[in-house]
């Protein structure tokens, strides 16, 4: 009966594993990247593994085989030597020795590391909770990136796909071979912005801009995450950086920028209720719903709810409503979006804060009259 | 209970026995239940934490709840069950293994003891506050823990600043107590290792514990009264936060192994029948690892952007821990080396104390590698790294340390079946839940995330089953621990054949009062 229980608890469990790896591989070493430091972080990895796997090898067979032969069922008497000032220096000597030869290349990998000149690109990366804003200096270009895996996923109602969690709506763009420097900062508290191929690991801090490069070797998509822990969507702020080649680099940024002009001019035609509705549900998801939820509860107190609230929906307080979403509140999560999204989001997602979950007020926030209340500042 | 031996008192009776007692060995019994109790609400949190881990999604929690689970089971793990477990065995011990009547101190102790149910009574009570307890991680960072974290923050900062001034009191007493209270032979290099360690660590805890109580305080006048310590926009440094809580943070990891070092020292000679292999390079090497760890803590910050030439000089001095880290092993292992060994379950733990915390020495020796740091830090690498060092390190001292001296507290023998089932249990749960952590760090999982991406799926289901192992196998420990006080087999005043030192010369139990005279050392 005992028996009978344990194997088939065992059957569970291995149909568990065997369910999970259909879909995920048993990685167990440190990815080799795509760039020269990445390699050589890689190789100074490797050697310290082994390094330690030979001594690990050394001090446990003594001691196992101290375990097997000097033990008193097996007669052993004990000798009641203590010390042993020789054998005491060698193994204190030796490490030293072995340290040594380890410092040697990573102090070499570190100071390739830390040496940030003669950039061809500049890009600063900006950490917000919870998404990365990336500024193309010199290029009068810069967009937010977003986590753009679909709720149910996260909520195991529809299967997930392969990149879950590692897939943003605008990802980060740079060309192959050319020195990239990022310059990390961050808007509210502290995140580290890591794409393990490139092994580029900077934390973003306020008040800081820290320096970071990389140059790319091949065409790829790469993904990483925030590592350092931001709040309550730290897992959901990944990385996306899309590699490819001077020529398609350059079409990409004529592009990007042809997309934001559009955006700019869009402001100026006439938008109707249902328009500004279905545009700021889009924006509210990805901007807002993280901390006052999809409902527009919040999460009482951190998170105030928007849903019957006085500031939503009493029609004195529409200015007010507008200017925190504009200017953000200080001393709390509430970021200041004026910079962040454009005017036809602006007053799409205050529009759609206005007249969602019965809200219905009815009122209607025009691009043009954000425009005006950003000139009059 | 046990009568008075001798003449004038015994323990008092009923509950006045225990809030009001100065006797050392109730306080130490006392700190050894608080932090068993400690241990398993901490270890309740971290199965929390591995439900929801089973696979990707969120399946059990939200993730605020999340983060608040990772950030509690830190702190209590580290503030409620190691230190006060290592507090309550020096206390028990301390004064019995230099001859000493009790500890120098003994109202301080009892002061010392009874702030700790209150400063984790007011932490646990942050779970059920408006905005949740805290969530920013066992290490707090600065912003996310002032101007953005839940108003619990302030009940998080006068706990600690209680479990602090417990810790430095306590400290004091160990200090006080040692310098002056040995047995009149008993000079510094004839005191037993565990008294040694015990030393050095209360020195780290004067050290350091007040720079927690002024981070803490630099915290609450940024939270309430307008000061920008940690505030960049008002002319603040989050970067100043830590360095001041690593300054702390670093001998603080030490502060939770030296304790353990001192009991390995005194588990392995017994059982291996033979002295204590380089006694006095121990000591040295335990007072190089405490001077050095005031010299480390920015390895912690490889990544926050200090100067190349602080990056060098900080990996520098961490690898160079490892050495005198590594002469404790080889003595370990030349102790035992030639002996005569018996494998009782403290033995077990000791040995396997030696060979699990040398892994993660070694994976800290690749973490020191500051150009591969870049890759590990901040990954589930360094989780593993830490639970490698403070499982099988500290915790697994703690419970060899109880296993050793348990007939020496109770008078009975514990049930030796159902201890060697304790330590296999938990020695295959703890190497199931940490040894794939390894794997999916370097595969570039990072830590404190309540969801994953597909790519981890399998060996952290390995984590959580073994988790669950784990974690379950320790109400072994609770029922080996309950029919041990009830009954058993009677000890003898010398439990295990190979035993040396003071302790053993009392009677077991050991009579409420001990060495009222002092004793006379070899």
């Amino acid at each position: 009966m005992k028996e009978r229980s344990c194997s088939s608890a065992a059957l569970i469990i291995l149909a568990a594993l065997w369910s999970v790896s259909a879909q995920a591989d048993w990685a167990l070493n440190m990815t080799e990247g795509v760039t020269e430091v990445s390699r050589s972080i890689y190789s100074l990895h490797m050697q310290i593994f082994w390094i330690c796997v030979v001594i690990a090898i050394a001090v446990f067979s003594v001691m196992f085989w101290s375990i097997i032969h000097h033990r008193k069922s097996a007669g052993a008497k004990a000798e009641q030597f203590h010390e042993n000032t020789t054998v005491e220096l060698i193994w204190t000597i030796v490490p030293v020795l072995i340290l040594v030869a380890m410092a040697v290349p990573a102090t070499t990998t570190l100071i390739e590391m830390y040496d940030t000149s003669d950039s061809d690109v500049d890009i600063q990366v900006t950490g917000y909770q919870w998404k990365w804003q990336y500024q193309y200096l010199g290029e009068d270009l810069s967009f937010f990136s977003n986590l753009s895996t679909n709720p149910d996923e996260i909520y195991n109602k529809v299967e997930k796909n392969e990149n879950y969690l590692l897939e943003v709506d605008e990802p980060l763009v740079v060309p192959i071979g050319k020195k990239i420097r990022f310059l990390v900062t961050s808007n509210d508290v502290i995140h580290s912005w890591w794409v393990p191929a490139f092994a580029v690991k900077r934390d973003a801090i306020p008040g800081f801009i820290n320096e970071s490069w990389t140059r790319i070797d091949e065409v790829g998509i790469y993904r990483g995450q925030c590592a350092e822990l931001c709040g309550k969507d730290h897992g959901f702020m990944p990385i996306v950086v899309q590699a490819v080649t001077d020529e398609d680099y350059a079409l990409w940024l004529a592009d990007k920028k042809a997309s934001i002009a559009a955006e700019v001019a869009a402001a100026a035609r006439i938008w109707s209720l249902e328009e500004l509705m279905e545009r700021g549900e889009k924006v509210y998801q990805t901007n807002c719903a993280a901390c006052h939820q999809v409902g527009g509860q919040g999460i009482s107190p951190m998170f105030p709810a928007l849903k019957a609230s006085a500031i939503a929906t009493k029609p004195e307080q529409i200015d007010e409503h507008i200017k925190i979403v504009l200017e953000g509140r200080a001393g709390t999560a509430m970021q200041a979006y004026a910079a962040q999204l454009s005017a036809v989001e602006l007053a799409a997602v205050i529009t759609y804060e206005r007249n969602a979950w019965g809200n219905d007020t009815g009122d209607i926030i025009t691009p043009q009259s954000i425009q005006s209340m950003l000139k009059s500042k | 209970m046990t009568s008075a031996v001798g003449h004038h008192h015994g323990p008092a009776t009923g509950i006045t026995r225990w809030l009001f007692t100065t006797n050392h060995k109730d306080i130490g019994s006392m700190y050894l239940i608080f932090s068993l109790l400690m241990f398993f609400i901490g270890g309740s949190m971290a199965l929390v934490i591995r439900m929801e881990l089973v696979e990707p999604g969120l399946q059990v929690v939200q993730p605020e709840f999340f983060n608040q689970m990772t950030t509690m089971h830190g702190l209590i793990m580290v503030f409620g069950a190691v230190m006060p477990a290592f507090v309550g065995l020096a206390n028990w011990m301390v004064p019995l293994m230099i001859g000493a009547p009790d500890m120098a101190l003994p109202r301080l102790n009892n002061f010392s003891f009874w702030l700790l149910p209150f400063a984790f009574f007011m932490l646990l009570s942050t779970l059920v506050m408006d905005g949740g307890a805290p969530d920013f991680g066992w290490t707090f960072y600065a912003p996310l823990s002032t101007t953005y974290a839940p108003p619990s923050v302030t009940f998080f900062i006068f706990a600690i600043h209680l479990a602090g001034v417990s810790s430095i009191l306590g400290a004091i007493n160990v200090i006080v107590t040692i310098m002056n209270m040995r047995a009149p032979t008993m000079s510094y290099m004839k005191m037993p290792l565990f008294v040694w360690t015990w030393l050095i660590t209360a020195f780290l805890l004067v050290a350091v514990m007040p720079v927690l109580a002024g981070t803490v305080t630099m915290m609450l006048t940024d939270i309430h009264f307008g000061t920008s310590f940690f505030d960049a926009g008002g002319g603040g440094d989050p970067v100043l936060f830590q360095h001041l809580f690593w300054f702390f943070g670093h001998p603080e990891v030490y502060i939770m192994i030296l304790p353990a070092f001192g009991i390995i020292s005194q588990i392995v000679p017994t059982f291996s029948r033979k002295p204590l292999f380089g006694y006095a390079s121990m000591v040295y090497a335990t007072s190089s690892i405490a001077l050095l760890s005031f010299t480390v803590w920015a390895h912690h910050m490889f990544t926050v952007g200090i100067p190349l030439v602080g990056e060098l000089f900080f990996m520098y001095a961490t690898m160079l821990i490892s050495v005198p880290t590594g002469v404790k092993v080889f003595n370990w292992v030349a102790t035992m080396f030639r002996g005569s060994m018996t494998f009782e379950t403290p033995m077990l733990f000791a040995i396997a104390f030696i060979v699990l915390f040398t892994i993660g020495g070694f994976s800290g020796l690749m973490l020191a590698i500051s150009p591969a740091d870049f890759q590990y830090h901040d990954t589930y690498f360094v989780v593993a790294h830490f639970h490698y060092v403070l499982v099988p390190g500290a915790v697994f001292s703690i419970m060899a340390a109880a296993y050793y001296w348990m007939p020496k507290w109770t008078g009975n023998m514990y049930d030796e079946y159902l201890g060697k089932c304790h330590f296999w249990c938990s020695f295959v749960g703890l190497n199931l839940t940490f040894f794939p952590m390894h794997f999916v760090g370097l595969a570039g999982m990072p830590r404190r995330i309540p969801d994953y991406s597909i790519q981890f799926a399998d060996f952290n289901l390995v984590s959580s089953l073994g988790g669950f192992l784990f974690g379950f196998s320790q109400l072994i420990f609770v029922l080996v621990v309950v029919k041990c006080v009830k009954g058993g087999k009677k000890a003898e005043a010398v439990v295990w054949e190979g035993a040396e030192g003071l302790e053993w010369q009392v009677p077991s139990p050991a009579p409420y009062h001990t060495f009222e005279t002092p004793p006379e050392v070899k």
